[in-house]
């Protein structure tokens, strides 16, 4: 059977202020922590925003962030691994609409030779399926230790 | 549930009713021949003692407000000598110089006597523990509470305000039934308390809580019964009027306004009319035994209803429902009364937001601009920013419903807002007039 588990990455999404300064907290939390942050993006709300990243020690970075008072959650996220090539997005999307997968937010980062992309899904299990089932690869939360 | 002046307390309503005349009449017979400030105001109103016959006839008597008391500073209204007075409370002066408040003997026995029998009413006794965590001092909640919680024979722990990790330990080691405090400050303290993973309803025996001195909202009051176990009782008074005088029963039905004491009416704020059982409006009040600084027709700027029918509990007295709002406190907004309680009852139908709130009023071109900040629970944070969206906008519906103006709600992380010892400051307005 296959353990989908090990594909679930456990990304950090803080809730922030829009106001200045609150990024640099967080960032100097992970400083602080000695965590190294690995792929990372901002959601925009209204007055306020998400802040979503990958470290290599999440559960240290979560520790730290909720003992200097920020409101952390863990998001499961699948990390695919991506040909460093034109067209690549699109040939994963594509087979994702096909399987009638919806994504609810995505961002990617370079990491040579290949690319990664994060995808937060409904459904992960099903994504996790499809996309090993397409042949492609996912990077397991070893990965990102 | 027993009395604590049963006499009193259960008099049928003309007997009360005679009663007050009587105090009225002596009032103004002495106001008029042996004050010069009390003289001068109502010859102004062309009224003499001979006017007042009936009860109804207050009316005819000049009001006071908050300015007569500031002008008079420290004690020219006072008809007590020094050699009468036992105390002088001063109540907090957020505009300009504060109001002195002196009390004789008799002054100090009447209040105390008014706030034991609300105690009592509320079924609070001798065998309970009564933690005032109001401020000892000049501001009356302190000793008000104090006094008729002694008075009544229970044991107090004058903890004053402050140092609320050690409020907290006092009240379970103590074994604490009731506390004296603002909702906001009991709200505040069980947050601590959660932190430093104590439980209220759990950990402590502390069941009511004796809340004034700011306007909250019956949903605020269910929050508080639900998470903390307490059961809160709104009570009333002012330092003008002595201090804390009053209080619900445990009925909870209204606050029992003792008819002896004083005499309530309540008006149009704007026409001066008085206004009928149930409608909402102005308290005027006058203090009917008052000896050191008496009051007549005093316009305290709290809004409220009155009621006067018998209380299932049995006493006679008027009630008074929940203050509303000070006529100060309220704010207008686009030309539409705004009270912060009801912005906090339309906040806290949603659980997914704190206790805390603030309102920004802001002028935006010739349009007033209404904001209102609220902390999101760290258990409703989700990392999906449409259902965030959607809270925001869910709440703003609801205070737009409720206040007929629209505002913007803008969701704050946990612990960000101001808290507040004493009373709650939630409006910054930020408009030029």
């Amino acid at each position: 059977m296959l353990d989908r588990e090990k594909y679930h990455i456990k990304q950090l999404s803080i809730f922030s202020e829009n106001r200045p300064g609150r990024l640099m907290d967080i960032a100097g939390s992970m400083k602080e922590a000695k965590v190294n942050i690995l792929g990372f993006t901002i959601a925009e709300g209204s007055g306020y925003g998400v802040v979503r990243m990958l470290v290599d020690q999440p559960e240290k970075a979560h520790q730290m962030l909720t003992k200097e008072g920020h409101v952390v959650k863990f998001t499961d996220v699948l990390a695919v691994k991506m040909e460093d090539k034109p067209g690549g997005l699109y040939d994963l999307t594509l087979m994702l609409r096909d399987a009638g997968i919806n994504i609810e937010y995505a961002y990617g980062y370079r990491n040579s030779p290949a690319a990664v992309l994060i995808l937060r899904v409904e459904d992960i299990d099903r994504a996790t399926d499809t996309i090993l089932a397409s042949g492609r690869e996912l990077y397991d939360v070893s990965h990102f230790k | 549930m027993g009395c604590w002046n049963p006499k009193v307390e259960l008099m049928p309503k003309n007997e009360l009713q005679n009663l007050q005349l009587k105090s009225l009449k002596a009032l103004v017979y002495r106001l008029y021949n042996f004050s010069p400030f009390y003289r001068q105001r109502m010859e102004a109103k062309g009224v003499v003692p001979d006017d007042i016959v009936k009860l109804d006839d207050v009316t005819k008597l000049p009001f006071m407000t908050k300015k007569d008391l500031r002008d008079g500073y420290p004690d020219k209204i006072f008809m007590a000598s020094k050699r009468e007075i036992v105390r002088y409370h001063a109540s907090s002066g957020t505009t300009g110089k504060p109001t002195i408040v002196g009390y004789t003997r008799n002054d100090i026995e009447t209040w105390t006597e008014s706030l034991a029998r609300s105690l009592t009413s509320i079924g609070l006794g001798s065998d309970d523990v009564i933690q005032v965590s109001n401020t000892y001092g000049l501001f009356t909640g302190g000793l008000g509470f104090h006094y008729a919680a002694e008075k009544i024979g229970a044991a107090v722990v004058p903890a004053s305000t402050g140092n609320t990790e050690r409020q907290i330990q006092l009240i379970q080691d103590l074994g604490v039934t009731a506390m004296a405090a603002t909702p906001s400050y009991l709200m505040y303290l069980g947050e601590i308390a959660d932190k430093n993973h104590i439980s209220i309803k759990n950990d402590t025996s502390l069941r009511v809580g004796l809340l004034g001195a700011e306007p909250w909202s019956d949903r605020m009051r269910d929050r508080m019964h639900d998470w903390l176990g307490v059961k809160g009782i709104n009570c009333y008074g002012a330092s003008e009027l002595a201090g804390p005088l009053w209080s619900e029963c445990s009925e909870q039905q209204g606050i029992h306004f003792w008819g002896d004491i004083a005499l309530l009416e309540i008006i149009d704020p704007k026409t001066e009319e008085p206004l009928g059982p149930g409608e909402r409006g102005e308290m005027v009040i006058t203090m009917l035994t008052k000896e050191a600084f008496p009051l007549i027709r005093y316009r305290i700027g709290d809004i409220t209803s009155m009621e006067w029918e018998k209380c299932s509990c049995g006493r006679t007295h008027p009630r008074i429902s929940r203050i509303t709002g000070r006529v100060d406190d309220m704010i207008i907004v686009r030309g539409i009364n705004v009270f912060p309680s009801q912005v906090e009852f339309a906040l806290l139908c949603n659980p997914e937001v704190g206790n805390e709130f603030q309102i920004t009023v802001e002028r935006k071109g010739a349009m007033d601009d209404m904001m209102v900040k609220v902390e999101l629970k760290p258990e409703a944070f989700t990392d999906n920013i449409i259902q965030l969206n959607a809270l925001r906008e869910r709440i703003e519906n609801r205070l737009k419903t409720l206040l007929n103006v629209s505002a913007t709600v803008e969701l704050v992380e946990p612990g960000t807002l101001p808290r507040f010892e004493g009373k709650a400051k939630r409006v910054v307005d930020r408009r030029e007039y």
